[in-house]
């Protein structure tokens, strides 16, 4: 077994520091050796986005960054998204809006969607699905998370 | 809890610089990988198909993340260099706009933020969507190993499906594009069955120039991935075109000769006879978009 590499981090806020092997995802050490189990796994190999968190700003499939690399980074997982016991308003519209049903999808559609509106406060439905791509949901059709994204979109906006 | 399917132990490396990461890579005797985005490489491991004791990450050496674009210059672009970078840097986007219509669609966004041209590259695959772009810009491939370094024409680069003219310890550190006249434009295509998040079933990437007048074709080049066991110059395709007016009729025959460099084989994606058509019609639409730019610029 490869020695543990000390790792020190910024997770949703919080400087964070753990030890892992190199094998081991970033996924794999947020769930297993951080207990935060809000990102998800589904494919394990960048297929299906339900591992989404954002690395310095930009959306990753948490399977497909091994834990060491992120030494220095800024990690934003579905667990940052609430601020102060508040919801987001793309959760609450994802609430609202009947944007799950399952629900393994959710946290990595929430988190890329967040790394969206971040860019493009005002995305039309195309930019939606199309920077969306890479989230797989098996149970809406998608039609009710492109909508909760533009209504989210659109509270934000009222907001500023 | 059992769900993960981990990855097989191996030691991790991130070296600062190039010297360092060529030697690591020849210590370790073919039992290293490069690590730039990963998102091939750890599937690989992950899914035993390749092995590795060592896994040297590159994105710690300056070199390999560079974007560096001049009008003059042309690009020089770090092997590690995410696509979502190549993508939203306006300037690169504009001049280089074949390798942007690839870059934008390798993956969804998750993988863009990580994979980079030079990993998909490096990765080989008949199929890789920047393959083409490469090639009928022209590319070059800067690479470094233990003994120094080297520089070949991307077109030299791949060699078999998953391989490559990579020596052992030697590792592509950067590659640069020639510099774009006003009056030259390109693009790519690929036919997938979605919208999205697929591996091309077969894809072009056409690149023109046009003369002063802009009614004749000075140069053309025309590149296709996917229809053979690496991506392909259409020579003759190209060749054909020179000197010749920018019109449908000639698209059409361009992608007619096109389809004779295609040699494809059938698997779930598609059947050769596929294949073959679809190298034909995306020349066909490549070579009208590149126009098109050509005059919307």
């Amino acid at each position: 077994m490869a020695k543990k590499t000390h790792v020190t981090t910024t997770i949703n806020g919080e400087e964070t520091e753990f030890l892992c092997e190199p094998r081991q995802s970033l996924l794999e050490v947020l769930r297993e050796g951080l207990d935060l189990t809000g990102s998800k796994e589904g494919c394990n190999n960048g297929n299906c986005g339900a591992c989404t968190v954002m690395l310095n700003g930009l959306p990753v499939d948490s399977c497909l960054v091994l834990a060491v690399e992120a030494e220095g980074a800024e990690i934003t997982t579905i667990e940052g998204i609430a601020q102060q016991g508040h919801l987001h308003p793309l959760q609450q519209c994802f609430l609202e809006g009947a944007a799950l049903q399952c629900g393994i999808c959710t946290p990595g559609f929430i988190v890329g969607a967040k790394a969206l509106l971040d860019r493009n406060p005002n995305p039309t439905e195309e930019e939606i699905r199309f920077n969306l791509a890479g989230n797989l949901c098996r149970c809406t059709g998608y039609d009710k998370i492109v909508r909760s994204i533009q209504e989210a979109a659109e509270r934000l906006q009222s907001a500023t | 809890m059992g769900g993960l399917t981990t990855l097989s132990g191996f030691e991790y490396v991130a070296p600062t610089d190039l010297a360092a990461a060529a030697t690591a890579l020849r210590d370790a005797g073919g039992r290293a990988c490069v690590l730039a985005g990963g998102t091939d490489i750890l599937v690989q491991l992950r899914e035993g198909m390749r092995a590795a004791d060592l896994v040297i990450d590159v994105k710690k050496i300056p070199e390999l993340l560079q974007l560096d674009y001049a009008t003059d210059s042309g690009l020089c672009l770090g092997a590690a260099t995410p696509c979502y970078q190549v993508n939203t840097t306006a300037d690169v986007a504009e001049a280089y706009p074949a390798l942007v219509d690839a870059t934008r669609i390798i993956g969804g966004w998750q993988i863009q933020s990580r994979a980079s041209v030079g990993g998909n590259l490096c990765n080989s695959s008949p199929a890789a969507d920047s393959i083409p772009p490469l090639l009928v810009y022209q590319a070059v491939c800067h690479l470094a190993g233990p003994e120094g370094r080297r520089s070949i024409p991307v077109h030299e680069f791949c060699t078999a499906p998953g391989q490559n003219s990579l020596q052992p310890g030697e590792l592509l550190a950067t590659l640069t594009l020639p510099p774009q006249s006003a009056s030259a434009g390109s693009a790519y295509q690929r036919f997938i069955p979605r919208n999205e998040m697929d591996i091309a079933v077969a894809s072009a990437a056409s690149w023109m120039e046009l003369d002063d007048s802009g009614s004749t074709i000075q140069s053309a080049r025309i590149a296709l991935g996917a229809v053979a066991p690496t991506p392909v110059l259409a020579e003759e395709a190209s060749q054909f075109l020179v000197g010749k007016a920018p019109t449908e009729e000639n698209f059409a025959a361009a992608g007619a000769l096109a389809r004779q460099v295609a040699s494809p084989i059938d698997d779930m994606r598609g059947t050769v006879e596929f294949r073959v058509h679809l190298a034909g019609v995306l020349t066909q639409r490549t070579l009208a978009l590149a126009h098109r730019r050509i005059q919307e610029s």
